[in-house]
């Protein structure tokens, strides 16, 4: 069912019917770092790296569980199932590493939406995000942007129907004065960076639209041809609020993309939570 | 139309080409200075053949690669001009496939690299690249800032070159309105000449004609 043919169910709530949406655990008193992913491993959590591809079997990386690229021809959009060209810039693996470097026992999967050329890339990176909606990964991890206004109201759908099924996006947000997406929409995790060491600080913001600051500078990260690079920018920060996702979620599967960011803020290294 | 006819007036006045190459390459010496880096080069996209071309280079070595094309997502610069999120490499020998290409195609085998998307509206318009600022020196988010907001500036400067080439072009053009563009060039070349003060007084007739 793609993204767009929902059911569109009634909404409200019989009294009755107060029972059918009791929470299945009850919620915490104090949330915790220890409380939120404490002897977590990501297990059981699915990952989705919309990016370049990834290098499989990287010493950094390890399993990865599929590898699809989409590509664009005319009006054809083709899902390469089974893509075997690896990752052609290098991005993809140096962000699935860190993914793995915080959650080690995730699944991921690439989905390559870069490396076919400028032409076009907005809407593969479209359509690379619905296919990605629609297999239900928890986590979907975006370190790019477009600045093409006529694909933000395509996006900001897809990132609403993303946050309705229980999938976190969370996307890298720009450090430069432009508008771009879909970082700026309220159903993602947007990342910035900060410039400590530790993986785990991360900063809520209260002055949004970027939501969390995460390791960002000197990152050293999985390259290609087996490689490590150090590198600094936005997109490597967002894998690592991906990662920290992604063993909240493998440790309390039953939260919703709202209550993960509210876990999240709670736990912020300048919120309480992180100590 | 009639903002390309604007535009192709303007070019036609002003001989746009020479001075925007000029402002570009000033953009990467200035780029290398305040980094305080070996080399930085600005790289254009071509969306007609959708490949990267080498427009501004601030180092001698890499002049030579004016007008080279690669492919327009592929290596760091395609990727940063793909995904329009800036990228500060450090130790790029360490990734042996990365040097080889590099070396290749430059002769210069970076140790460093931070690239940047040159953003004007809606559109990548390309890269701006540093290469080897000094490795004694931790990177910043501070860099960082001056980095985004330095390319902030180029992609203005580019987004007016590209402007001027498609106004060179108009201004050759066929199109019935184009000879206004060719006037107006024709008159300020003859800027010291009285058959000028004559061209003048007929177009001041034509316009209360029209």
């Amino acid at each position: 069912m793609s993204a767009e043919e929902e059911p569109l169910p009634a909404w409200s709530l019989p009294a009755e019917a107060v029972d059918h949406i009791a929470l299945p655990e009850a919620w915490p008193g104090e949330i915790t770092r220890e409380w939120a992913w404490g002897a977590a491993t990501g297990a059981g959590v699915r990952v989705c790296v919309l990016d370049s591809g990834i290098e499989a079997g990287h010493q950094l990386v390890g399993e990865v569980q599929q590898s699809v690229a989409i590509s664009i021809e005319g009006e054809n959009v083709t899902v390469d199932e089974q893509d075997t060209a690896g990752d052609l810039c290098g991005h993809g693996t140096a962000c699935a590493g860190v993914i793995r470097s915080l959650a080690p026992e995730c699944e991921l999967t690439s989905v390559r939406v870069l490396g076919a050329g400028y032409t076009g890339s907005g809407a593969v990176l479209l359509e690379g995000l619905r296919w990605a909606i629609e297999q239900g990964f928890d986590v979907i991890n975006m370190s790019l942007s477009t600045t093409k206004q006529k694909f933000a109201g395509l996006l900001h759908e897809l990132a609403d129907s993303a946050y309705f099924r229980r999938t976190m996006l969370v996307a890298s947000a720009h450090n430069m004065p432009v508008e771009s997406y879909p970082w700026r929409f309220s159903s993602v995790i947007s990342v910035g960076s900060h410039e400590q060491e530790d993986p785990f600080t991360y900063f809520y913001n209260p002055k949004p639209p970027v939501e969390f600051f995460a390791r960002g500078v000197d990152v050293e990260v999985a390259w290609m041809g087996g490689g490590r690079l150090v590198c600094t920018g936005n997109s490597f920060a967002t894998p690592h609020m991906a990662g920290i996702a992604a063993l909240v979620l493998s440790k309390h599967p039953e939260l919703t993309p709202f209550q993960l960011k509210s876990v999240l803020y709670l736990c912020a290294t300048n919120v309480g939570g992180g100590a | 139309v009639s903002s390309d006819l604007h535009a192709a007036v303007a070019a036609g006045v002003l001989g746009t080409e020479e001075s925007h190459r000029d402002l570009l390459h000033s953009i990467v010496v200035v780029a290398r200075a305040i980094f305080r880096a070996k080399a930085s080069s600005i790289l254009l996209l071509d969306e007609e053949t959708d490949e990267l071309v080498f427009e501004a280079a601030a180092d001698e070595a890499s002049e030579s690669l004016i007008g080279r094309r690669f492919p327009s997502s592929t290596g760091i610069a395609g990727f940063v001009l793909v995904s329009r999120q800036p990228l500060v490499i450090e130790d790029v020998l360490a990734d042996p496939r990365f040097s080889r290409e590099t070396a290749e195609s430059t002769g210069f085998v970076p140790k460093g690299l931070m690239a940047v998307p040159l953003l004007h509206e809606e559109r990548a318009l390309g890269v701006l690249e540093v290469l080897d600022r000094p490795q004694e020196a931790r990177f910043t988010l501070a860099e960082m800032e001056l980095l985004g907001l330095f390319a902030n500036q180029a992609a203005i400067a580019l987004d007016l070159l590209q402007r001027a080439r498609r106004a060179e072009s108009s201004l050759q053009g066929k199109d019935d309105l184009a000879v206004l563009a060719r006037v107006a060039s024709k008159l300020e070349d003859r800027r010291e000449e009285s058959s000028r003060e004559d061209a003048l007084r007929l177009l001041a007739d034509l316009e209360k004609l029209l």
